[in-house]
């Protein structure tokens, strides 16, 4: 019973989302309302952790396992993407790899500098 | 068979299920990030789909079961967030500094290439979005007149890609601190790299979700704004 109401309360709060989503317009998908509602239903508290927890954890752990079919996409899109390939592929590289490395650096710099400015 | 196949409401999800199993299984055996889970299930899927010629359409009539948990999964990600808000707050500023400092250099970047490589406007703009969650990446592109369907493969491919090689590249740039990986990972490559974060610890999975929230939001503005210069 306790993993069905887990669940329940995470597919209502979804749902709420797809609402916004349908109410509000903006491109902010259901799945971020969905974030923001949940975090704060429980910084308010008025949902605990215990009613939520395991299923969220599940379901975070299973994640991978959920972009499998959209991945597999990819093998139909070869056909648009083939106008030019080697132009997009350059970009998603190239650029993959900067963001990656200069928020990385970023952070760090400043969560760097907090701590010395402590000590 | 491949009517069967096709009918079959078990055959996508099966067969997903046991390709990320193998997945796991050969990167246990391996240890090395080139055996990424992720990526080795694509694999096997789109070559067992080819083998069968069984098409997409017919797997994802089955396998959609999967995608219709991304967004309570999505909406999960709230949880290691609210279990790490203390960190976070404490270090709002570098959080915020360095989500806003990978989001420029996204649409930097893009910008860049498209002038180097000669791209047209709806090339560039297509490409605009395409560090960002899918769902928030479509509607900018679709909104400034972009092929949507190469955002999207585009978006995909960024994700596996992230997911691929994070641990080698932060490892690489020297970044350690648990949170900056967090941003890092998210800022590049939206949840598909977050589920690489979450593996790689709580605290970089709670970093990574906020960077998607956060980065996916500032990058309606931000794409708009680049969608103007080239």
């Amino acid at each position: 019973m306790k993993y069905l109401m887990q669940f329940m309360i995470i597919l209502l709060i979804s749902f709420v989302g797809e609402m916004l989503y349908y109410l509000i317009p903006l491109p902010i998908p259901a799945s971020i309302y969905g974030i923001v509602i949940l975090f704060l239903l429980l910084e308010f508290k008025i949902i605990k952790l215990d009613q939520v927890k395991e299923t969220a954890a599940f379901l975070i752990e299973i994640m991978p396992i959920m972009f499998v079919p959209a991945a597999v996409g990819l093998m139909d899109s070869w056909g648009v993407l083939s106008k030019n390939l080697l132009g997009y592929i350059i970009v998603i590289v190239a650029s993959t790899i900067l963001v990656m490395a200069v928020s990385g650096r970023v952070t760090q710099f400043f969560i760097r500098r907090k701590e010395e400015a402590h000590e | 068979m491949n009517e069967f196949i096709a009918e079959s409401a078990f055959f996508g999800v099966s067969i997903s299920l046991l390709a990320y199993y193998i997945g796991t299984k050969i990167k246990k055996r391996f240890k090395s990030a080139v055996f990424n889970p992720l990526l080795i299930t694509i694999v096997l899927v789109i070559a067992t789909l080819l083998a069968l010629r069984v098409d997409y359409d017919s797997y994802y009539s089955g396998a959609k079961y999967l995608s219709y948990l991304l967004i309570p999964a999505t909406v999960s990600l709230a949880v290691p967030l609210y279990q790490q808000w203390q960190l976070l707050k404490t270090n709002a500023l570098a959080l915020m500094l360095g989500i806003i400092s990978g989001m420029l250099t996204s649409l930097v970047a893009v910008l860049a290439f498209a002038v180097i490589l000669g791209f047209d406007h709806k090339d560039y703009v297509t490409l605009l979005p395409k560090s960002i969650t899918t769902a928030i990446g479509m509607g900018i592109s679709k909104e400034l007149g972009g092929y949507v369907a190469i955002t999207v493969a585009a978006i995909v491919i960024t994700g596996i890609l992230g997911n691929v090689i994070a641990e080698t590249l932060l490892k690489f740039f020297k970044i350690t601190n648990p949170i900056a990986k967090g941003i890092a990972i998210g800022s590049a490559s939206h949840a598909m790299g977050t589920a690489k974060a979450m593996e790689l610890g709580e605290i970089e999975g709670a970093m990574s979700s906020l960077s998607i929230v956060v980065s996916g939001i500032l990058t309606v503005v931000g794409a708009t704004v680049f969608s103007y210069i080239y």
